[in-house]
């Protein structure tokens, strides 16, 4: 799994926003409620899963890379 | 004070549920154990509207704080000063704010504590009042009943402003009659009382507050003001809403289509709801069905009304199967309230409409009308803009906004009736239809995973070749209104 296809996804919602070093997306309000929507129907696209509901939680969200980290938790399960 | 009375001032019903209630949390902050009694809530009002007596702040007075309950207890007491308050918020943009201060003049600010700094940058050289400070001030109890005694039941309450169709916001001038018209039906339409634990979504800069705000004052009832932050988080949501025990939502539509969206009604069961009222938007009846689905023992109510008919106007109880097309109509009209198609177009008469646009009689004018069909006397009906028509069984069902309705290839086009085709089409989550007058060309933006091929086939079958979109774009997500609501100009101005 590559974390490539997560951060064009996350550049094409805030190209302004330098995910790579970003901590607190939601903690400083970078992704909002609309984000959520969409952003959790690509990346279930882009990697081929369905992103379980519980896991949609501020913790898991916060950085590209807490968000690729459910993700690749989410492939094993 | 006897029921029996006809209420005439919004505040009767804080100063009757206060005596009856007065330790019982009214309104519960987003953050932790942060509740304002009945009673606190009556104090706090009563020492603001003194102090605003006191100082000689009369008439408009902004409002220019968070979502907390000391808001509402700012908004009581400017109507305790006998003047109207006007809700301003940090989120709207600063020449939007200017905008509305300029044609406001208000005779104060009363910012919270952490407004208190964006306050200072407001295009505003008035006095700026900080809400703790105002709301122990001793009460003048004498001044109060003078105010009262002097009030008349069309004396305005708030301003709100909307957007305007050319950028300038408009104020809607509410009156304590049109609050206590509309709060009566809606409190019996949707069944509300003292057991009632509301989740509020909505900002308290809308009019759509009222429902909880009014609603919570005069049944007793409680309402939480849901952190904002929740409604990214489908499953934790829905764990508040269980934990705090509430019964009763009335959101926009796109709130609970997050949560059905994403999953989450299969994980967690809302348990304590009992009522579900949703308006502004149409909601996909795929959605809807989910819900329906999770809660087959609610109340579904559409709500659909213009602020300027002071909030809700009409209602639809969902008590019959709906088919995947079929937008869910908005019913009839609350009792004391009339609607009238004059070509189409829904006009709301009856004593729920607002005062009219603020500074603006002009517009008022134009939107606030005699009713053409009454010669003998005057009877004023608000042209919504909105047209409707009614099915088969007699409810009215919304079309569109006056304005959707184009003329294409000598054709009359309501672009809703292609966003309803599109929206039947699996995987597309929204569309939205505008017209590009300048190259005559008809554009369909959709959200959600359905292909762009997918799409244009089913619209071939289901549209007449008339009616097809020359140009068919997919969002990430589509551009929305402060309230959520789907913002059209956004899309115009995509193309």
């Amino acid at each position: 799994m590559s974390i490539s296809p997560l951060y064009d996804i996350l550049h094409k919602l805030h190209n302004d926003v330098d995910f790579e070093s970003h901590e607190a997306l939601i903690d400083e309000g970078v992704l909002d409620s609309f984000d959520i929507v969409s952003l959790v129907a690509e990346i279930s696209e882009a990697y081929g899963l369905q992103v379980p509901p519980e896991e949609i939680t501020p913790e898991n969200f916060n950085s590209a890379r807490l968000i690729f980290a459910m993700l690749e938790r989410v492939s094993e399960e | 004070m006897s029921d029996n009375l006809m209420k005439i001032n919004i505040l009767e019903y804080l100063e009757e549920t206060a005596t009856r209630l007065p330790d019982k949390p009214a309104f519960i902050g987003p953050e932790e154990g942060r509740a304002l009694t009945f009673g606190r809530l009556l104090r706090m009002a009563r020492g603001v509207g003194s102090c605003l007596i006191g100082s000689q702040k009369t008439g408009p007075v902004a409002v220019f704080m968070d979502k907390e309950p000391e808001t509402a207890a700012a908004f009581f007491g400017v109507m305790y000063s006998g003047g109207f308050y006007v809700p301003l918020d940090a989120e709207m943009p600063m020449n939007r704010l200017t905008m509305i201060l300029e044609n406001l003049k208000p005779s104060a600010v009363i910012c919270g504590r952490k407004t208190a700094e964006p306050a200072r940058g407001l295009n505003y050289d008035g006095d700026i009042l900080l809400f703790e400070d105002i709301c122990e001030y001793n009460i003048d109890a004498r001044c109060l009943e003078d105010v009262r005694r002097r009030h008349i039941d069309v004396d305005p309450a708030y301003v709100v402003f909307t957007s305007g169709s050319t950028g300038t916001p408009k104020g809607v001038v509410a009156s304590h009659r049109s609050v206590i018209d509309y709060i009566e039906q809606l409190t019996r339409v949707l069944k509300t009382d003292e057991e009632t634990v509301f989740g509020s979504q909505t900002p308290l800069y809308v009019d759509a507050c009222l429902k909880e705000l009014i609603s919570v004052i005069k049944c007793g009832a409680s309402a939480y003001f849901i952190p904002k932050s929740l409604f990214m988080f489908p499953v934790r949501l829905l764990e508040y809403l269980n934990e705090k025990r509430i019964n009763t939502v009335c959101w926009v539509v796109s709130a609970l289509t997050m949560i059905s969206g994403l999953g989450a009604l299969e994980k967690r069961r809302p348990e304590h709801l009992t009522t579900v009222a949703f308006g502004s938007e149409v909601f996909p009846v795929k959605q809807f069905k989910m819900w329906r689905e999770a809660l087959p023992d609610a109340r579904f109510i559409n709500l659909y009304g213009p602020t300027e008919a002071t909030g809700m106007s009409c209602f639809y109880e969902v008590t019959r199967e709906l088919s995947d097309n079929e937008p869910i109509p908005i019913g009839e009209p609350f009792p004391n309230t009339r609607v009238i198609l004059i070509d189409g177009e829904i006009c709301i008469a009856g004593a729920g409409l607002s005062l009219g646009y603020y500074n603006d009689p002009e517009k008022t004018g134009r939107s606030f009308i005699a009713n053409p069909n009454i010669t003998g006397y005057r009877e004023i009906i608000y042209r919504t803009g909105d047209l409707g028509r009614y099915n088969e069984h007699g409810e009215l069902v919304y079309i569109s906004r006056k304005d959707y309705q184009i003329k294409h290839m000598g054709q009359r086009i309501e672009l809703a009736e292609i966003e309803a085709a599109a929206q039947a089409v699996p995987d597309v989550a929204q569309a939205a239809c505008v017209y590009d007058e300048r190259d005559s060309a008809i554009c369909l933006f959709y959200s959600g995973q359905a292909r762009k091929e997918a799409l244009i086939k089913a619209l071939k079958s289901a549209l007449p070749r008339y009616m097809l979109p020359a140009k068919i774009e997919r969002l990430e997500q589509m551009p929305l209104t402060p309230n959520m609501k789907l913002d059209r100009k956004a899309l115009l101005d995509r193309i």
